[in-house]
């Protein structure tokens, strides 16, 4: 009786001993739903959601702040993602926060650039090259799409071009069957 | 012919289909050779990696063999002037792709002379090899088996690796094209030089040709070729897709190379019987690859093997092999069984293009509809692969990308035996196709979106890190240029007004300044608090550097006058301000001691900045000065802040 007594503390002992251990060992750093809803989220970056950045949002979504749906560049299937993730029910994009677009990213005129740096200090990603009074350009790749050098740029020469489908981003299609229109016999 | 075949040491591998073969049409006349075209248009996209610089522009007079474009990055490949001529445009123009876009292309109007460049054949054999293989990125060779990846790529020594044995894919297992099946019978001794040449290149000691047993006439060419030398050939039964390289690795040496390797990580390396061939062109008579043999076989008058520049437009091709009969619909790039249909005529031939069939409803019937999976697992028996068709085609048809990923999508090699033996005609490649296209296009997004999000977060932390250095600037500014002890409360508040606006800042901290000023100067305590730091200061002139110490004057005096906390904390991150209030918490239980301060000092409380961690610090020993003199009112501690300061200065920095 009192072995087994003894042998109970005992585990109850060493186990104690190992959680707390793992407990200190594998302390995980901040929120990790905060960083998978994070991942989800399309990093665009350009505030459509009413928040300053992705990670806020994502932020906001953990605390219960935000609704899944007010990221339209992450579109439906984000939508659909982050309901799989968060275990809540299903909801369209929300319209007051845009409507999704074909990607695209910004160009800038370079005739017409004035060097002012506005577009720099707006690109959440530092996707803008150029200094005062020096022609600014866009590093394209690293474009994101958000929109957000639109409107400081005080002569209008930044435009957004969707991206072109090219023999290398081209994808291969959904097999269907062609609809053929064939003239009724009458 | 039967005494030819010797099966003894064949190893088969799964599945497997026979579709008619349909060689006999294309190979009754010799390789034929072409008249110059009036243009040339030369892809920069031939091969697989990266897009060549172009080296040439508009207006240029090239000669033939001339480098057009080079190789760009470790896998990508040159592109030599098929011809002498001149440059007339590099513009984008329809490529032989399944997309039809049109892509960057070097277009050449021949001038009819054909000059070559000097010829610079190479002494290979007495050449190192590091230097033979070098050179080869000038050559723009690639596998012209069809997968067109750079050469140099595969010859190249990574280190870790040795080749033992070299595979000469000879066995071109798809119907219609005879273009290796011509070669081999035709140019024997010079592809048995070129295997010589790929040979020394990878230190390889064994050569296996392994050619199909539908072409004996090749067969006889090659082995008389190889009498005298260690090379074998190895024929091997005809069954689609034996041409696949590891499948061919499997039917020779009967040896299975895992999926997730290359097939030099286990010695052996794979070349086509056509690149041995360019290699010799290459290495013996300098000649860059500027032509291949196609097959142009169909529905035209005269089927037929050709030798085909770079370049040529399609039309060309077909107007030399008789033109098109009646009924023709469509021309098909490639074999019937993984091939794709061209967008039109205009298309040049390029590195990849083995065989062109003129396509009519009777040689291809539009397939018919496609019926319910009726899971008769047919596809599976005949995946060279060993995988489950219908479990990806299932994955594929619902966008379930994840699990066909997980049923290793990608090791499909999409050679359609599957949608071959599928009795519910099931367009099975083209899911696969599908699915491999939408998992690339998605894993190009998250990286691009993980590319995004870390520039986020290095602009936000750069933004936080100017804030506070401009701070930590303004204050020592504002703090330096004091004299009057009655002017430093202005310090703090100037401090965090520069915190909140750079560009506000300077006018913000001058407009404080002014109030304080004349808020001091009615002020009352004028007197007490010079009176109190008269002593502090006597004992700060024995200290050596006279800023540092004002400086911690400062703080103490501002302390002292404002009664409270430092109002520089503002402008730090809400991390740092926990941090400080836990050393203030902790500061209160230990009293004015000496050693709470030191125990702040040593170790930076802010790991991820360094920066910040510094600013902390300083915060803290103003405090710590402040408790020290509020509650003893001894110049021992202070005197101990000092030289602690005095100390953490680089830090700073």
């Amino acid at each position: 009786m009192l072995i087994a007594l003894y042998i109970m503390l005992g585990l109850a002992f060493a186990l104690g001993v190992l959680l707390g251990y793992s407990a200190l060992k594998f302390k995980v750093e901040g929120d990790p739903l905060i960083a998978r809803i994070d991942a989800i989220l399309p990093q665009t970056q350009c505030g459509q959601c009413g928040y300053p950045g992705c990670k806020p949002y994502a932020t906001a979504i953990a605390k219960g702040e935000a609704d899944i749906n007010q990221c339209p560049p992450g579109g439906d299937a984000g939508v659909h993602a982050l309901a799989d993730l968060l275990g809540v029910e299903y909801k369209p994009l929300n319209a007051e926060h845009g409507e999704p677009k074909p990607k695209s990213v910004a160009f800038i005129d370079e005739s017409t650039c004035i060097g002012c740096t506005l577009c720099i200090q707006a690109c959440p990603v530092d996707a803008i090259l150029g200094a005062a009074k020096h022609m600014h350009t866009i590093i394209s790749s690293e474009c994101t799409g958000c929109e957000l050098c639109l409107a400081p740029c005080p002569v209008d020469c930044i435009s957004m071009e969707p991206i072109a489908e090219t023999p290398d981003n081209w994808k291969w299609k959904y097999p269907t069957i062609p609809i053929k229109s064939i003239a009724l016999e009458s | 012919m039967n005494a030819l075949v010797n099966f003894g040491k064949i190893f088969k591998f799964n599945g497997g289909v026979h579709p008619p073969e349909n060689k006999a049409q294309s190979t009754q006349r010799p390789i034929g050779q072409l008249t110059l075209p009036e243009r040339l248009v030369l892809p920069l996209r031939q091969h697989v990696g990266n897009i060549p610089k172009v080296a040439v522009s508009v207006g240029d007079h090239v000669l033939k063999g001339q480098l057009l474009a080079e190789a760009e990055g470790m896998v990508s490949a040159a592109i030599h002037a098929p011809t002498s001529g001149t440059i007339t445009a590099i513009a984008d123009a329809v490529i032989p792709h399944p997309s039809g876009l049109p892509d960057h292309c070097i277009t050449l109007a021949p001038d009819g002379q054909d000059t070559w460049i000097a010829h610079l054949p190479i002494d290979w054999r007495n050449t190192d090899r590091k230097a033979l293989v070098a050179s080869l990125r000038l050559s723009g060779i690639v596998g012209l088996g069809g997968a067109t990846f750079p050469t140099q790529v595969k010859l190249r020594a990574d280190g870790k690796s040795v080749v033992h044995t070299l595979v000469i894919n000879a066995a071109e297992c798809e119907p219609y094209i005879t273009c290796d099946d011509m070669l081999m019978r035709e140019r024997a001794t010079d592809i048995v030089q070129g295997i010589a040449i790929a040979q020394h290149l990878l230190g390889a000691t064994k050569v296996l040709i392994g050619i199909e047993d539908n072409k004996p006439e090749a067969i006889r060419a090659m082995q008389q070729a190889v009498t005298g030398t260690s090379m074998e050939v190895v024929v091997v039964p005809t069954l689609y897709p034996s041409g696949d390289a590891r499948r061919l690795v499997h039917l020779l040496l009967g040896q299975e190379i895992p999926y997730n390797k290359r097939s030099t990580e286990v010695g052996i390396q794979v070349f086509n019987v056509a690149t041995v061939l360019a290699l010799h062109r290459y290495f013996n008579h300098g000649e860059p690859a500027i032509s291949r043999i196609v097959s142009m076989t169909g529905n035209v008058a005269h089927p037929q093997n050709f030798e085909v520049l770079f370049g040529t437009p399609l039309a060309h091709l077909i107007h030399a092999a008789g033109g098109v009969k009646a009924n023709t619909t469509h021309f098909i790039m490639g074999g019937p069984m993984m091939g794709f249909n061209l967008p039109d005529t205009n298309i040049p031939i390029t590195k990849a293009a083995n065989c062109i069939i003129a396509a009519t409803p009777d040689l291809f019937a539009p397939p018919p509809p496609a019926m319910p999976c009726i899971r008769c697992v047919r596809c599976a028996d005949a995946c060279p692969v060993s995988l489950q068709p219908q479990e990806l085609y299932w994955f594929a048809k619902s966008d379930n990308f994840e699990k066909a990923r997980d049923y290793k999508l990608f090791d499909c090699i999409e050679c359609g035996a599957c949608s071959y033996v599928c009795p519910s005609d099931i367009p099975l490649v083209q899911y696969y196709r599908y699915a491999k296209s939408e998992i690339i296009a998605a894993d190009k997004a998250k990286e691009a979106a993980d590319l995004a999000r870390e520039r986020n977060e290095a602009r936000i932390a750069r933004i936080e890190r100017e804030k506070l250095e401009r701070a930590q600037k303004h204050a020592e500014r504002a703090q330096g240029a004091k004299t009057e002890p009655k002017q430093e409360t202005a310090t703090p508040a100037s401090t965090s007004a520069g915190a909140d606006d750079a560009k506000k800042a300077a006018i913000a901290a001058a407009i404080e300044r002014a109030k304080q000023q004349k808020l001091q100067n009615a002020q009352a305590t004028d007197t007490d608090t010079s009176e109190q730091t008269k002593p502090a200061a006597d004992d700060a002139k024995k200290a050596a550097i006279a800023a540092a110490i004002e400086r911690a004057k400062a703080q103490k005096a501002a302390a002292q006058q404002a009664g409270e906390t430092p109002k520089n904390v503002d402008s730090v991150s809400t991390k740092v301000q926990q941090k400080i209030a836990e050393i203030d918490a902790r500061r209160q239980t230990v009293g004015p001691a000496p050693e709470p301060v030191a125990k702040v000092q040593g170790p930076p409380p802010v790991a991820d900045d360094a920066k910040q961690a510094a600013i902390a610090a300083a915060i803290a020993r103003a405090k710590a000065q402040k408790a020290a003199a509020e509650a003893a009112k001894s110049e021992s501690p202070m005197k101990s802040d000092v030289d602690n300061q005095l100390k953490s200065q680089p830090k700073k920095d």
